[in-house]
Order: structure tokens, then sequence, then C-alpha cells
């Protein structure tokens, strides 16, 4: 606690970087945090759909999960799903953060 | 109309393109010569990046890499595309609100240190350098395959075009270049694919005759299933389940996905549009145009391998296709007659007692068929090799990884000016990736070295003609360097370019935006561990003769950047405990740059 108030304190000293005119203090650190949770959201996507799906379990998703088309799911991941789901990934990111930024009154 | 005149008249088209835009977009200010003015609109810049992203070496052999593969060949496909995941979501939206011109600057300023920024400005030199050989090196091969011209003037003629717009264009002329470049790309690497889907699978998607039905031969047998009997069938492994073990799959993807994130000439990219959220969208755009070519190309590969061995196993070498003789000719198919029966016979590693494949014993100096001075030909008129015949395994015929895509069309028996197509995208790829390399290295020179190493009183006129020389200078070296390839270790250094910028940039700028205590002292460090540890090894296993059996966990050098990364994190965090922290401005500094409205503009001069 003491921490995050010294930190608050270093902020309101800055006065440059209160860049927004109708801003409290609590705004920069809650629009980090939630900004933080879609990073890392959207990370463990990015690896569950490459490194987890295409490669350390894909001989088990081969095997139990359906085809698609006449391909093994895994093999499919690897080849054309990942690249698919991480354009997926970035649309996301780039709605979410633009919410998260009008809420918080960053939008330009 | 012939091959010849078709091929002219396309590229010809191109050129013309390429440069009558670059006139009109040249540039007249610093500002406009690093980062086009920091105006592009999201979608012409994620054009241009991709069209920067995918070089020749991408264009031309990932198929091949594919077909040869199978599913091992995914570890490029899902590194260099999960790299920009990395990249959108915890770079460059930072890097573009601290709003300076190239990524030495962060590096200086965020460690408070012009060690720092130099070691970053050699970092950034040595990466653009040996990639930019390559290219030049791809220019001139392609250009001398095309017009039979030697390789002298084919990689002159290259350097010439691409100092045209991007030494008198700088990043504004490159951008609207590039954006003309990614549509003869796309365009050349897609036609030829449906083309060649609709004779083999009935289905004008390419993807889903990937995983349609192959009903060329009359009924229909899952594409997939039939790519894997024709493997087993001649001893290769199934082409769904490849041959790297699995770690080894897991640690190369990962440092070709945290390299892409920490190359220079990327991330420079996204500085040139209007703001962070312009950014986020620039990088989706970008991310969704590379997904267009790396989709199709496991469709390619597969469809080459069926056709590959369709057209050439068993087949009389007298009766063998035209285009086997045309490729024999330019040395990128070899054959010889192991068993004296006149057939092309292609066998894998299940075939032969000893587990090789081998036509030829390969050693360091002849890893491609070698000819002798003279033409000399066999009984059935095919061309004699003076390289070692390895007689231990039955497989008879010899290509190069890179010739599928080229050989996909003539395969495929597609038209004419289908393959006069993609000779120009394949020059479109090698000179997009080219120009954006040297505009990075120009103004890795002028900028953080001269501006801001050596003479901070620079006027932006005179930084502007340091970069047109800079950009002259690396383009001279660059070009000597394309037509006397320097002995074997530069050419086989950049492909683990990834590893050593998965080892060194990636961590370091991660840890420079998202840990504001990281002083530096500890980022040298953990920079300087990361890369030497990576570096070490790749050249003990790959040139001081280490053996297999030796490798860490046995991770192959290829896939040692992830290892090199751990080393980095690791070590800039221990340092970090015995060394004082950052001072307060840069603390400050690191908390801004996470807010995402006010980024400045990008400007040259500061």
């Amino acid at each position: 606690m003491d921490c995050l108030l010294q930190y608050d304190m270093q902020f309101s000293e800055n006065r440059e970087l209160r860049e927004e005119v109708n801003m409290n203090d609590s705004t920069p650190r809650e629009h980090r945090r939630a900004c933080l949770r879609i990073t890392i959201g959207l990370l463990v996507v990015w690896f569950m759909v490459s490194f987890v799906a295409a490669i350390l379990c894909r001989d088990w998703l081969d095997a139990s999960f359906p085809q698609i088309g006449n391909a093994p799911f895994g093999f499919w991941m690897a080849q054309q799903g990942s690249i698919i789901c991480f354009v997926l990934i970035l649309i996301t990111y780039a709605v979410l953060m633009r919410r998260l930024d009008e809420k918080h009154g960053y939008s330009e | 109309m012939d091959q010849n005149t078709l091929n002219f008249i396309f590229i010809g088209i191109s050129f013309a393109l390429y440069i009558g835009i670059a006139f009109r977009s040249r540039a007249t200010s610093t500002k406009e010569y690093y980062v086009a003015g920091g105006e592009v609109s999201p979608i012409a810049n994620g054009m241009a990046t991709a069209a920067d992203w995918m070089s020749a070496a991408t264009f031309i052999s990932m198929a091949g890499t594919l077909a040869i593969g199978g599913y091992d060949g995914s570890r490029f496909l899902m590194g260099w595309t999960g790299g920009f995941v990395l990249l959108t979501i915890l770079m460059v939206p930072y890097l573009r609100k601290f709003g300076k011109a190239t990524v030495p600057d962060f590096i200086g300023d965020r460690f408070y240190s012009k060690v720092a920024r130099g070691v970053a400005v050699v970092c950034a030199i040595f990466i653009c350098m040996t990639y930019i050989m390559g290219q030049m090196n791809g220019v001139g091969v392609v250009f001398s395959q095309l017009f039979g011209i030697p390789m002298t003037p084919g990689v002159l003629i290259g350097a010439g075009i691409v100092f045209l717009y991007a030494g008198l264009g700088g990043m504004k002329g490159i951008t609207y270049t590039q954006v003309a470049q990614y549509c003869v790309m796309a365009f050349a690497y897609t036609i030829p694919a449906i083309f060649i889907a609709i004779a083999m699978t009935n289905n004008f998607i390419p993807q889903l005759g990937f995983i349609g039905d192959f009903t060329q031969d009359g009924n229909a047998t899952p594409f997939l299933e039939k790519v894997n009997s024709l493997n087993v069938k001649l001893g290769f492994s199934n082409y769904t389940d490849g041959s790297l073990s699995t770690i080894n799959m897991f640690c190369i993807t990962a440092a070709l996905m945290c390299g892409t994130a920490g190359l220079p000439h990327v991330i420079v990219r996204f500085f040139t549009v209007k703001n962070v959220k312009a950014v986020r969208i620039s990088a989706c755009w970008t991310l969704a145009f590379i997904a267009v070519i790396y989709l199709t190309a496991p469709a390619i590969g597969a469809f080459s391998r069926v056709n590959l061995i369709k057209k050439l196993h068993d087949q009389e070498y007298t009766t063998a296709p035209q285009w086997f003789k045309d490729f024999e000719e330019t040395g990128q198919m070899a054959w010889f007659d192991k068993n004296d029966d006149g057939k092309i016979q292609y066998f894998g590693k299940g075939e032969s007692e000893k587990g090789t494949a081998n036509v030829f014993v390969t050693t360091a100096a002849a890893k491609k068929p070698q000819y002798p001075n003279e033409d000399k030909r066999g009984k059935y008129g095919e061309r004699l090799l003076t390289n070692d015949i390895d007689m231990s395994n039955p497989n008879e015929l010899w290509f190069g990884g890179d010739i599928m895509i080229m050989a996909n069309p003539h395969m495929g028996e597609a038209p004419k000016w289908m393959i006069a197509l993609l000779m120009a995208g394949c020059i479109a790829a090698a000179l997009s990736t080219a120009a954006g390399l040297l505009l990075v290295l120009s103004t890795s020179i002028s900028h953080d070295l001269m501006k801001n190493i050596v003479n901070p009183n620079l006027t932006d006129k005179e930084e502007m003609r340091y970069a047109r020389i800079a950009a002259f200078v690396s383009l001279l070296i660059a070009t000597y360097f394309g037509i006397n390839p320097p002995s074997t270790f530069i050419a086989e250094t950049v492909a683990f370019a990834f590893g050593l910028a998965a080892s060194s940039f990636f961590p370091t700028l991660l840890m420079g935006i998202f840990w504001k205590k990281l002083s530096r002292e500890g980022a040298i460090a953990g920079m300087a561990c990361g890369i030497g540890f990576t570096l070490g090894y790749i050249i003990y296993f790959q040139f001081l003769g280490g053996k297999p059996d030796d490798y860490l966990l046995g991770i192959s050098p290829a896939g040692i950047g992830t290892i090199g990364m751990l080393v980095n994190f690791t070590v800039a965090f221990v340092v970090n405990l015995f060394s004082p922290p950052p001072p307060q401005h840069v603390q400050d500094m690191v908390e801004s740059i996470r807010i995402p409205t006010g980024s400045d503009e990008v400007t040259g001069t500061h």
C-alpha cells in the first residue's frame, strides 16, 4: 500500500504527464491494470493456439478432436488454424483497447 | 509469344510502376525520409509492412520447406506470424508513444547510456547488413535465370532500382512502392495456387482443397491421405507427422516468434502511422495481409509435393517433362542414374539401410551439385556431376529446396503468363525487403551514429545528406557481397539472425517498457550475456564441428535463441539487484509511454 501511495504522489507531482483535462488520480493506474489484463489474457490465448494446440498437445488433439475437413485437428491448427487465430487476436486487441481508452478519456 | 518476352513485359511494367510511384512521393525532409511524415494510413502501412516482411527467401523457399518437411514446416508458418502478436501487444504501441525515429533511440534514452545506444546501433547494422546481402544475391539469381545474363549485371540492375527509390524517396517513397509490390506478390502467389487447386482437388480455394479431396485421378480420396500414402510408399515419413522432436519444434518456433518481435526493421514500420490507435489497426492489417500468403503456402507445398512425385518418380529421363531439364541446366535439380535403368527414382530415408537419402556425398565444400568445367553428358543426355555419388541408398533425384514455388506452375502446366507473373512477384519480394532494410541501415548510420553519437549539431539538411550517402555506401557494400558472397559463414548466420534478435533486442525492449526499475547495468549485462551465449552456441555447433549428440537438451542451434532469451532475463534480474535504480526522469518516461494518448509526431530532429 505504501508503495502505491508513493507512486500516486509521484504522479501528481509530475504535471507533464497529466495530459488529460478531466482525469482523476486513479485513472492512469486503472487504465494500466485493465490494459495489463487484456494483454495477459490475449497472450494466454496466443500460447494456447500455437504452442499448446499445435505443438505440445497435438498428438492428443489429432486423435480425440474432430477433423477439420480431412485434416487432423492438431495438424490443421499448426498449418492454418493458429494463423487465423493470430489475426483474430489482433482484431480483439484493437477493439478492446479502443474501448478501454475511450472509457478512460484517452481517445483522440 | 514466348516465355522470355512475357517475363520481360511483366517485369518491365512492374518496374515502371514502382519508379513512377517513388518519383511522385519522394521525400523532402528528414521526417518524410525516416517515417514518411508519420501520416501513412493504417491499411497502406499494413500492406507496405507485409511486403517489407516477406523477403525473397520467404516468398521463394517457404512452400518448398513445407513440401519437404510437411508438419515440420509449421514452425516457420507459426513463428513468422505469431511474432506479430507479441510485436503488437507488447512492443510497438509503447515504442510509438515514445515518439523517436529508431529503436537505438529508445534503448539509448531508456537506459540513459551511450554504450547501450552504441551496442544497439551495431546490432541493428549487423542484422540489416546480413539480410540485405541475401536479398541482393536473390535479385541477382532471379535476373540471371530469367534473362540468361551473368550474375553481376543482374545484381547491379537490382541495386540501381533499389537506390533510385529507397535512397531518394526515403520512407515515403518506399511505403507507397511497397503497397504496389504487395499487390504484385499476392497475385503472383495465389493465382497459380488457385489454378493448381482446381486441377487437383476441383476446389477453387486452395485452403479448402488442402483439407478436401484429391480428385485428379477420377475418384475422390482425402487429399492429405493421398500425400501421406505417396510419402510413405517412397520411404518418407508421414506428411502430417514430421520428424522434429517436440522440444526442438517448441524452441525453434519460440525463437522465430520472439526474434520477429525484436527485429528493428519491422518495429520501425509502425512509427510511420499517426498515433497509438492507428498502430493497433495497422498491425491487424499487416498480419491479415501476411496471412493471405502464409495460409496459401501450406496448400502450395502439399500440391507441389504430389505433383513432384507423380511427374518425376519412375519417369524415363528421355521422356521427362521439359521443365525438369530446364532446372537441370541451371543446377537446381540433378539426377544420377544409380541403378542404370534410365528412369528417375525418388526415395526417402526409409528405403535405405543407413537411413540417409543423399544422391551424392555432401561435404562442406559441395552441398550442391558440382559440374565439370566442360559440359559433359551421360548416355541419356543428363548433366553429369563431379560429386562423389552416395551408393548406399537408391535415391537418384536432387533438388534445391527453393525451386518448389518456381517449379509449381510448370508442374501444374499453368499458362505462360502465370509464370511471368510469378517472376515479377519474386523480384517484388526481393526489392521491397531490400529497400526497407536499406532505409533502416541508412537511418541507423545518419541518425543514431552521426547525429546522436558523433555530432549532435547536424542540421536537418546535413542529416538527410548523410542518410543518402549512407544508403549509397551500404548499397555498394551489399551489392559487392551480393555478387561475391563472403564464405559460407555469413550466409549461414543469416538463418540465425532471429535467434540473435530473440536473445538480445526482444527481452531488452520488453523489460525496458514494462519494468521501470530496470537499471542500465542490468539491461546491458543481460543483452551481452544473452547474445553471447546464443552466438557461442551457434558458432560451436555450426562452424567448429560440435556434434548434434552434445546439444543442450537436444535443442538445435536454430532454437537456442529461446534459451538465450531466458539467460538474458535472468542475468538482467540478478545484476539489477546489485545496481542503482534508474534516475527519476527515466522512470517517469517509462510511466508516460504506457498512456496511449499524446504521442508526439515522430520527428527526425529533436
